[in-house]
């Protein structure tokens, strides 16, 4: 096959994803907003009846991830590289990554009602990357002609695929946090975990991935080093990589160290993430740099 | 380490010793680490002047005072700037002081049995009476499981997870290593550019360079002897979206200086190493060759002229100065390697490399001010004191006739900007990198847990993981099936 039919079948393959994505989000959406009232004792809840949805919502899950990562990989057999050379395949791996991550955690974690906003992010970051970042397959250009292109990014989107669920998981907690700082929870909230589990669930998460994050900025200075001539040199993508770094590290010491849990962590998590979405939108966008590549 | 004395004490040792125990305090640590993070962001926002000094002069003539008082505060070289330097420093001092009593602590602990078993056992996590148990048996399951032990009469008390502390200690000392990498490039390491034409030959030496900055340790004593003489340098572009597939630049290089010429290929993701000094490609462009003859037919001037890309398509502007000719004669000239022109932008290149080639030349005569002391840029021409007097678009071997003289197009040569830097900091660097990423592993994946057994009229379990770790509820539950189980 020649490079346009696989970027075709990339793309084919990426909207196929969002069709699936869309049904997953509608199947999650069922099972969170109708929970049905027990028969005999109207002050519980039957789960089962709405179990169905939530189920096909996982499947749904698992489907698009099939089909979003055939998207990512033709997309790469298309231009015969990593595919990771402008900012529409970043996005559309770091929605790979994100999902993954959700599905990884999935098989350890009951976390099935993270499906909801899982679904809406993914959904979004494709139709953005579809809509707006969109450039048709090319090679690279020559800086990012290197071994390290997979090491670096890889490393890096992975890191920001758990770094975003860790955020989810810290918002829900936020949110549940304040449902119950006014009474007893919704009857849609009841089927989420304790905030006691939500708190260490998003700690685990950033635990986990953070020793990944500090590999991926030293395997960026590696690169940088081969590069650039320098291993550090304050460019807007290396500070804020920097400054996401140093957040985190914050969230680790004051959970470890001061002890710090509940809402102020959870607060502290989502500040540190959001230095993560930072660096990503606005360096790439609005920044200058040597990240910026190909127009985007 | 922590601190409750916030009242500062008079007198000099005593007031060293309280700001010493504020500074090397956690706190103290974690806030200089947050300060490290905020302290950076200035950089990313406005336009630094080591990575893009002509930016920071535009930012400077649009913003007027607002502009001068950023300057002032250094915000457009925030990196060297005294603030951000206090802050590296201080987060230098702040770690020394908070990881080296810890390590030295650690060190003693090795081999230290753990403490007493706590006198109410029924507080802790996974406390259970059981039905039969034997201090014995239990130890023999702990020694097993590698726990550190220690044996009362009537209590064990069992500590695992000791390299928890391990990693954390090996990732803060990493972290100093890195720290002092960085000082060490940044004092004894020196960086510097020179833009080379196809043919010519580069030296290493101060005068060489276009531009040279040395750590406050070095100097040019310093520098190692080697010569390179540009051989070759191909661009590949893509057809259809003009972006760059490949650099390749072949140079002859001799090290020492004098030695045989050996043939090497450098390229942006390969550069060329002597020691801790490496060679990098970094730009590259064209030089225009021309040759400028006065009334008489005589040559004034003939050669390459560097000229600086523009624009993707390496459209380039630069200028050509020839002193030696009455009056003095300069032109200011632009280099388009693919010709097109429309009405809206004039004259424009539509790809990258050479393949119908222009100079547009606007020739002034009078007085080019080199000899006023002032340092010119070799790319623009100063017509304060000229006059024009012709303005012409010359094909490949064309020639305009200005009156004074003329100038010939005689065709072009590639120009390579090589960036050379001697950092002798960065092995430690990557040293202490890959300690750290160890100690992190360490310190993040490892249980600390302690486990208690205790006999009184019955028999006690319980235990405590630090950092609410995982996995201790299960480990008592064996024990205790361990002990119960009559064999």
């Amino acid at each position: 096959m020649s490079s346009r039919q696989f970027a075709y079948l990339s793309n084919y393959a990426i909207y196929s994803a969002m069709f699936v994505y869309t049904v997953a989000f509608f199947s999650h959406a069922v099972e969170v907003a109708f929970s049905v009232r027990h028969a005999e004792d109207s002050t519980k809840f039957d789960f089962a009846r709405t179990d169905k949805a939530g189920r096909i919502g996982t499947a749904m899950m698992i489907l698009g991830q099939i089909f979003l990562t055939s998207g990512v990989l033709l997309r790469g057999l298309s231009a015969h590289r990593a595919p990771w050379g402008n900012m529409y395949e970043f996005s559309i791996t770091g929605a790979m990554a994100f999902s993954g991550a959700y599905l990884f955690a999935l098989i350890k974690y009951k976390l099935r009602w993270l499906g909801l906003p899982v679904s809406i992010a993914v959904l979004l970051t494709l139709g953005t990357a579809v809509a707006v970042l969109y450039r048709p397959s090319a090679p690279l250009v020559p800086a990012l002609k290197s071994t390290w292109l997979i090491i670096h990014v890889s490393a890096a989107i992975v890191s920001g695929g758990v770094f975003l669920l860790a955020n989810s998981i810290a918002a829900t907690y936020l949110i549940l946090d304040h449902i119950e700082s006014r009474g007893e929870r919704n009857a849609w909230a009841k089927k989420l975990p304790s905030l006691e589990y939500l708190d260490q669930l998003s700690y685990r998460l950033v635990a986990f991935v953070f020793p990944l994050w500090t590999f991926a900025v030293i395997a960026g200075a590696i690169w940088a080093e081969s590069a650039w001539g320098r291993y550090w040199g304050w460019d807007p993508k290396e500070t804020w990589a920097f400054i996401t770094w140093i957040a985190y590290a914050a969230y680790l010491h004051a959970r470890v160290t001061v002890g710090w849990r509940g809402r102020r962590a959870a607060w502290l998590c989502l500040f540190a993430g959001s230095t993560f979405l930072f660096n990503y939108v606005y360096v790439n966008i609005w920044g200058t740099g040597r990240h910026t590549y190909s127009g985007l | 380490m922590k601190e409750k004395n916030i009242e500062a004490p008079l007198g000099g040792f005593a007031l060293f010793r309280w700001l010493w125990r504020q500074l090397t305090s956690m706190r103290t640590a974690l806030l200089l680490l947050m300060l490290l993070g905020l302290g950076s962001i200035p950089g990313s926002l406005f336009p630094q002047r080591t990575q893009n000094p002509m930016k920071v002069r535009d930012y400077l003539a649009s913003h007027g005072s607002v502009g001068v008082w950023l300057d002032r505060l250094r915000f457009f070289d925030v990196y060297s700037s005294p603030w951000f330097s206090a802050i590296y420093l201080l987060l230098f001092i702040s770690l020394i002081g908070c990881v080296l009593p810890r390590t030295l602590e650690h060190l003693k602990a090795i081999g230290k049995a753990p403490p007493l078993t706590p006198r109410n056992l029924d507080r802790m996590e996974g406390y259970e009476i059981l039905s039969a148990g034997d201090l014995d048996k239990a130890q023999a399951w702990l020694r097993k499981k590698r726990f550190r032990i220690r044996r009362d009469e009537n209590s064990i008390s069992a500590e695992k997870g000791y390299s928890r502390e391990t990693g954390n200690l090996l990732f803060h000392l990493s972290l100093i290593l890195i720290l002092v990498a960085v000082g060490v490039g940044s004092l004894f390491g020196s960086k510097g550019e020179a833009i080379v034409n196809v043919g010519e030959r580069f030296i290493n030496t101060p005068t060489s360079y276009d531009s040279l900055a040395f750590g406050k340790f070095q100097s040019d004593q310093s520098m190692q002897s080697f010569s390179l003489r540009v051989t070759d340098f191909s661009a590949k572009y893509d057809p259809a979206t003009n972006a760059p597939q490949d650099y390749t630049l072949t140079v002859a290089a001799a090290r020492p200086i004098g030695s045989s010429e050996k043939k090497v290929v450098i390229k942006v993701n390969s550069p060329l190493t002597y020691g801790n000094t490496k060679i990098y490609l970094q730009a590259n462009g064209y030089s225009p060759v021309v040759t400028v003859r006065d009334k008489s037919g005589n040559i004034t001037f003939h050669g390459p002229v560097t000229f600086l890309p523009q624009d993707a398509n390496l459209t380039s502007i630069g200028a050509i100065k020839v002193p030696d000719m009455t009056p003095q004669i300069g032109f200011v000239g632009s280099f388009i390697p693919t010709y097109d022109r429309n009405s809206r932008r004039g004259a424009f290149s539509t790809f990258p490399e050479v393949l119908d080639p222009r100079l547009l030349l606007s020739v002034w005569k009078g007085n080019l001010g080199l000899d006023t002391g002032i340092p010119q840029s070799v790319y623009r021409l100063d017509t304060s004191k000229m006059t024009k007097i012709a303005l012409k678009q010359l094909s490949l071997g064309e020639t305009l006739n200005f009156g004074e003289g003329s100038i010939t197009f005689d065709g072009w040569r590639s120009w390579v900007n090589l960036q050379i830097v001697d950092d002798p900091g960065k092995l430690y660097a990557l040293t202490g990198a890959i300690f750290a990423i160890f100690g992190l592993l360490l310190s993040l994946f490892t249980r600390q847990r302690r486990i208690w057994v205790k006999r009184s009229n019955q028999v006690e379990i319980a235990g405590l993981a630090k950092n609410s770790a995982p996995g201790l509820i299960e480990e008592l539950a064996q024990l205790k099936n361990w002990m119960e189980d009559e064999l």
